[in-house]
């Protein structure tokens, strides 16, 4: 019998989702993508630094291979400089790249991001991208919701699962191209 | 390493290659930053920064200023001239006077030497020095290197000459600091009374041949003669001065290869560097200038961060 899971068990952390379950939730996250946008001619998708990129690309790997959706626009936002935690912590913020080349003016974004926790990276996101032009929307796709946990009054409009996890618990995303596999944790901290 | 190794930029002297490092880093990101639609982040609104100039500047006074404001830190700006120094204010009251208005961080430029080290030891701020008498001139060796990177792609073996009136010179002492940090081979070159004694201890070649130094660097940084720090005259005259040592499009055809021409500026157009060459693609003294202000957020941004 096949092992759920991958065998990835121990006391401090446990499997959320897995490879063939993430696989299947990029799918229907695509499908409703293109439900919405159609031909995405009018609309950019941008990746939140520094996890966000990787879901952002596989979107739209899956939505110009599988469904033939030509020149979408994608890029990617550091929100280091937007943040509001400057000074508040032990360290200091380290930036990552902006790559935006093309204008978000009048355009429908959607920002896209792994984990929504807080809304406070989003709550940044949404200043940062105001320096870039006026978009006629702004839409939030996040893979992991998690539930009862937000500082602020901010929701996706497409998510992947909705997680209840409860603050010492971490949510852990690991990318195959980044991290050598798709597998989701959820971490005992 | 995500933290400068210092509290203050008093020098290049005081730094680390990871920290220059880290400030090029910083810079890269700033740099996208100005080159948006909005040209400014949130990220100092709580910070309020003030610039004391005991000297005359425009370039290095704007660039600071424009810096502190596309980080959104509050910016008073305080110019000797017009101020209670002429009524026998003490440096230290002064400034201490200015941080009772809850000031976090003083851009300093002054015309004695440690200045702001000086500064540094007696008052409760973060110092950038913005030039310290012929003594250190930190932000403009910075921005200075990262051109070269810019440029070149790196700064590590790079051949760089800084020509002209090396003596009276922050901005030599503080490139030569950085760039040999960095791993560049550094020269300079002038006329003997304008080179200081003893210079080759610092680790760098000295040249009185200008055309010998061309032919030898892949860089030539070229100072302005300072006449308001001259008490007299180190050579006969302005035009003999800008035959020996001054670049013209001549020169810069003569030779087998095409170097890179940097100026911190104020430029004498016609003394040191004519207009033809000043205004070449080989020229990189607007990219200086750009790139003045990039360095100047990244260095306020690391030590306001520190700030605590």
């Amino acid at each position: 019998m096949p092992k759920r899971h991958d065998g990835e068990f121990n006391m401090s952390q446990k499997v959320l989702l897995t490879a063939k379950e993430i696989d299947i939730l990029l799918h229907r996250l695509a499908c409703q993508l293109l439900e919405n946008h159609l031909d995405f001619s009018d609309t950019v998708l941008i990746g939140i630094q520094p996890r966000g990129i990787f879901l952002a690309n596989r979107l739209t790997k899956i939505l110009s291979e599988e469904y033939q959706v030509k020149d979408i626009a994608l890029g990617s936002l550091d929100i280091t400089f937007f943040r509001d935690d400057f000074r508040r912590g032990e360290k200091t913020l380290e930036a990552s790249t902006t790559e935006i080349d093309f204008l978000v003016e009048g355009k429908r974004v959607v920002l896209i991001d792994d984990v929504l926790y807080t809304g406070r990276s989003i709550r940044a996101a949404l200043t940062a991208i105001q320096t870039f032009g006026r978009p006629k929307e702004i839409e939030l796709l996040t893979l992991i919701d998690r539930r009862f946990s937000r500082h602020l009054p901010i929701q996706p409009n497409y998510r992947g699962r909705q997680v209840d996890a409860i603050n010492e618990e971490k949510v852990k995303v690991m990318w195959k191209e980044n991290d050598g596999k798709d597998i989701i944790y959820l971490v005992n901290t | 390493m995500s933290e400068l190794s210092v509290n203050h930029l008093l020098g290049i002297k005081y730094l680390t290659e990871q920290d220059i490092d880290l400030i090029f880093e910083t810079a890269d990101h700033f740099k996208e930053v100005i080159n948006r639609a909005i040209k400014k982040v949130p990220t100092l609104r709580d910070i309020t920064i003030a610039n004391i100039f005991f000297e005359d500047s425009t370039r290095t006074k704007l660039s600071f200023e424009l810096a502190e404001k596309r980080l959104s830190a509050d910016v008073i700006n305080f110019s000797a001239g017009q101020s209670s120094v002429k009524k026998g204010e003490t440096l230290i009251d002064t400034v201490n006077n200015i941080l009772s208005m809850k000031v976090d961080m003083v851009v300093m430029r002054h015309p004695n030497p440690g200045a702001g080290i000086f500064l540094s030891r007696h008052v409760k701020a973060a110092i950038i020095n913005a030039g310290d008498g012929a003594h250190e001139h930190p932000t403009q060796a910075l921005l200075d290197s990262f051109s070269i990177r810019e440029r070149l792609g790196g700064v590590a073996g790079k051949k760089v000459v800084i020509v002209g009136d090396i003596l009276h010179s922050r901005v030599a002492l503080s490139n030569i600091f950085a760039l040999k940090l960095q791993g560049a081979d550094v020269k300079v070159c002038g006329p003997r009374t304008l080179l200081p004694k003893h210079i080759e201890s610092l680790g760098v070649g000295v040249e009185t041949n200008l055309r010998k130094a061309l032919e030898w660097c892949d860089v030539a940084n070229m100072l302005r003669i300072q006449n308001e720090r001259m008490e007299f005259s180190y050579f006969p005259t302005t035009r003999e001065y800008s035959q020996q040592y001054g670049i013209n499009k001549n020169l810069l055809e003569s030779l087998d290869k095409e170097i890179v021409i940097m100026h911190p500026g104020p430029i004498n157009r016609g003394v040191e560097i004519t207009s033809d060459v000043a205004d070449s693609n080989q020229s990189i003294i607007l990219d200086q200038v750009e790139n003045g202000v990039a360095i100047r957020m990244a260095v306020i941004y690391l030590l306001a961060s520190k700030i605590k």
